[in-house]
């Protein structure tokens, strides 16, 4: 069976919402040529999951309006929580497909750093726009779903960290999903410049508990020269969507690229994250946590390719299934023919919490040059009955126990995150989740 | 004064029965030492009383002042107030065994009346010093890594924090250098007193040179067959196990065999 791509909207759809939004005419081209390519490319192929019935292009509506917040006073109190308000002077907040919040600091925006959302960006700053979107990151005509995210595209940020400019408090964007009528084609452009630094971190939050639209989210992340960039994630969507989440980044000459994904949808996703190790002696560390619940199939793609000598990469995944959840965990190190001296570093590990959740982690390595070193580590596994009696041998409750081996279990990688409030975020999530 | 009360015990462990019919009634105030060679039962004694998951009871009683303790979950067996030291204690990644401790200990509060983290450090640094721990043990995380004395050490610790009022000991001693098996007797001796009993369960007489027991087990096939007071202790350790197997006409003391 083939999956029935045709879209309710049409070439003169996108045409009129990309001028609607006084696009700069090579965006609208981008857009139409995307749509023009829809129909002949395939889908991802994400191992071991089988995609082929699920539903990446039905959805109730492009775009939905919500209104805007003129004060973080405004926001809802799920957000609130996310947001240290007092000391939060760099925040974009974008509700539903509404860019509805956004603040910088007058000290970074006197040093030219650029932080709006992805209409303002296209119209303002078209030239550096077009020099990073969708080029040396994510290509359209990948496949199927990142042409039909570069059509739709309907929100967004974009961050530009000029050269040695460095930004020492995190730049954090929420993207707030209200309305379950919502589809959100987001991008996410961040270039850190010659010798800047930036910590960012994106939060998804649905605050509907089912919903009915797509998301199709990409974020790419440009690293230059001996610039360093931390991601952080955490990403809270909710059951109804099915989700394709492309995190990409590119490393120049000696920068380093850290992510810290906090995995915590509800949704079916299928999450494809993958480092470009270019530049010699740069670094792209991946840390990852998951907890799939109900019935819940997840699919995460981590991919770090060298291209550069003495390039270090390192990929540390850790993921809970619960009730009838499955994942596939594939992570990917990848070693070209010339990255002499690189390392490429793995380890991937489910734990299973009930008889019929389901978890595969598959390491690969794949290695076209002989002067380099590799290790990878991989474990699916059952919540170990013993460790259990052990703990409710001291009164403590099953329900109690099975909650401290969770946390203990996610814990060697919640405590490696480079971001103390994605850390805390995170364990507020997971303990939710796994209440 | 609470009673832990054993009657005519009998489990079994893969469908094969391992304790054929244990007596023993065990007064807080008391030290009981269980001994006997291995392969007789003593371990599955220990394992069964606490609800350890692979040991199915199929006749018999524990009751604990009356109360059914083998109805019981293995948290509300520890919470009605039994502890079990264990031989091969768990390892548990990512839970620091001071946070595994604090909630073992609010465990057994109301909600509300947890107890104050300063309080919390306070009790739990005093009784590593006791133990001559180092201070990072409460901050590694739950006996990963540890040698088999610290693990050892580790249980003892816990046994004081939280001052249940039957604690088992499963070969405590075993693994032990002189010097941790001191340590580990100046803990349990320290616990020794009015709410206190315990059921000592070794196969060195070492141990009781350190815990006086008031009474002496000595278990063959699945069951009791010889008790007495601390002097049974030393001529075992002087004569060994045989003058029992002749006096009561055994020639295999393992389970599964009958006299």
């Amino acid at each position: 069976m083939t999956v029935e791509t045709k879209l309710a909207l049409t070439e003169q759809d996108i045409r009129s919402f990309s001028e609607g939004n006084q696009e700069p005419s090579w965006m609208t081209e981008l857009r139409l040529k995307a749509l023009g390519e829809l129909e002949t490319l395939p889908m991802p192929t994400p191992d071991k999951t089988k995609i082929t019935n699920w539903n990446f292009t039905e959805f109730p509506t492009h775009t939905v309006e919500s209104n805007a917040y003129t004060s973080l006073e405004e926001l809802p109190e799920e957000v609130k929580a996310l947001v240290h308000a007092e000391e939060q002077k760099n925040i974009y907040i974008q509700r539903n497909n509404t860019p509805a919040f956004v603040t910088l600091s007058a000290d970074l925006q006197a040093k030219g750093v650029i932080f709006t959302d992805i209409y303002t960006a296209l119209r303002e700053h078209s030239d550096l726009v077009q020099k990073y979107f969708m080029t040396d990151g994510v290509k359209v005509n990948e496949h199927k779903l990142t042409a039909l995210h570069a059509a739709l595209l309907n929100g967004g940020v974009f961050v530009y960290v000029p050269k040695n400019v460095v930004i020492e408090e995190p730049v954090q964007v929420i993207y707030l999903h209200d309305n379950d009528s919502a589809s959100l084609f987001n991008h996410t452009l961040l270039v850190a410049d010659e010798n800047s630094a930036v910590t960012y971190v994106e939060n998804y939050l649905s605050t509907v508990e089912k919903t009915t639209g797509q998301a199709n989210i990409i974020s790419e992340v440009i690293v230059k020269d001996n610039a360093k960039v931390t991601f952080g994630t955490v990403d809270v969507l909710a059951e109804g969507f099915t989700t394709y989440v492309n995190r990409r980044g590119v490393t120049s000459r000696d920068a380093v690229l850290e992510w810290a994904l906090g995995m915590m949808n509800d949704s079916d996703t299928i999450s494809e994250n993958v480092t470009h190790l270019v530049g010699d002696n740069s670094e792209g560390h991946v840390k990852m946590v998951v907890v799939g619940r109900g019935k819940q199939k997840q699919n995460f793609t981590t991919k770090v390719i060298h291209w550069g000598k003495h390039t270090e990469g390192q990929i540390l995944k850790h993921g809970v299934m619960k009730d009838e959840a499955s994942s596939i965990f594939n992570g990917i190190g990848k070693i070209e023919f010339g990255a002499t001296k690189s390392n490429a570093e793995q380890e991937s590990r489910v734990l299973m919490l009930s008889e019929k959740a389901r978890g595969d982690a598959n390491p690969i390595l794949l290695i076209d040059e002989d002067d380099v070193t590799a290790g990878h580590a991989a474990s699916v596994g059952r919540v170990d009955p013993l460790q259990l009696y052990y703990l409710m041998s001291r009164g403590i409750s099953k329900h109690e126990a099975e909650r401290l081996v969770i946390h203990g279990f996610l814990a060697p990688v919640v405590n490696e995150l480079p971001i103390e409030g994605v850390k805390k975020q995170l364990t507020e999530v997971i303990e939710r989740k796994v209440r | 004064m609470s009673t832990l009360v054993i009657k005519n015990l009998h489990v079994a462990i893969d469908g094969k029965e391992i304790l054929k019919g244990v007596n023993l009634t065990i007064n807080t105030n008391e030290i009981h030492a269980i001994m006997g060679p291995n392969g007789t039962g003593k371990s599955t004694l220990a394992s069964a009383i606490m609800g350890h998951p692979k040991y199915e009871v199929t006749s018999g009683s524990v009751e604990l002042d009356g109360e059914d303790v083998l109805e019981m979950e293995v948290d509300e067996r520890a919470k009605a107030g039994l502890f079990l030291a264990m031989q091969y204690p768990s390892e548990i990644t990512g839970v620091t065994n001071a946070d595994f401790l604090r909630s073992a200990i609010n465990a057994r509060r109301e909600e509300g009346e947890e107890i104050s983290l300063m309080k919390f450090i306070r009790e739990l640094d005093s009784k590593m010093e006791f133990l001559e721990m180092d201070v990072d043990m409460a901050q590694r995380y739950l006996n990963e890594g540890f040698s088999g004395g610290e693990k050892k050490r580790n249980e003892i610790l816990q046994l004081m924090m939280l001052q249940p009022k039957f604690a088992i000991l499963d070969e405590i001693d075993s693994g032990l250098d002189i010097d941790a098996l001191k340590v580990v007797s100046k803990g349990i001796n320290e616990m020794r007193g009015e709410g206190f009993g315990s059921l000592i369960i070794t196969h060195y007489q070492r141990l009781l040179n350190y815990i006086t027991p008031d009474y002496v087990h000595v278990m063959m096939q699945g069951r009791v067959v010889k008790s007495g007071g601390p002097e049974l202790a030393q001529k075992l350790e002087a004569q060994g196990y045989d003058w029992i197997k002749e006096e009561l006409g055994i020639e295999d003391e393992t389970v599964g065999q009958e006299a």
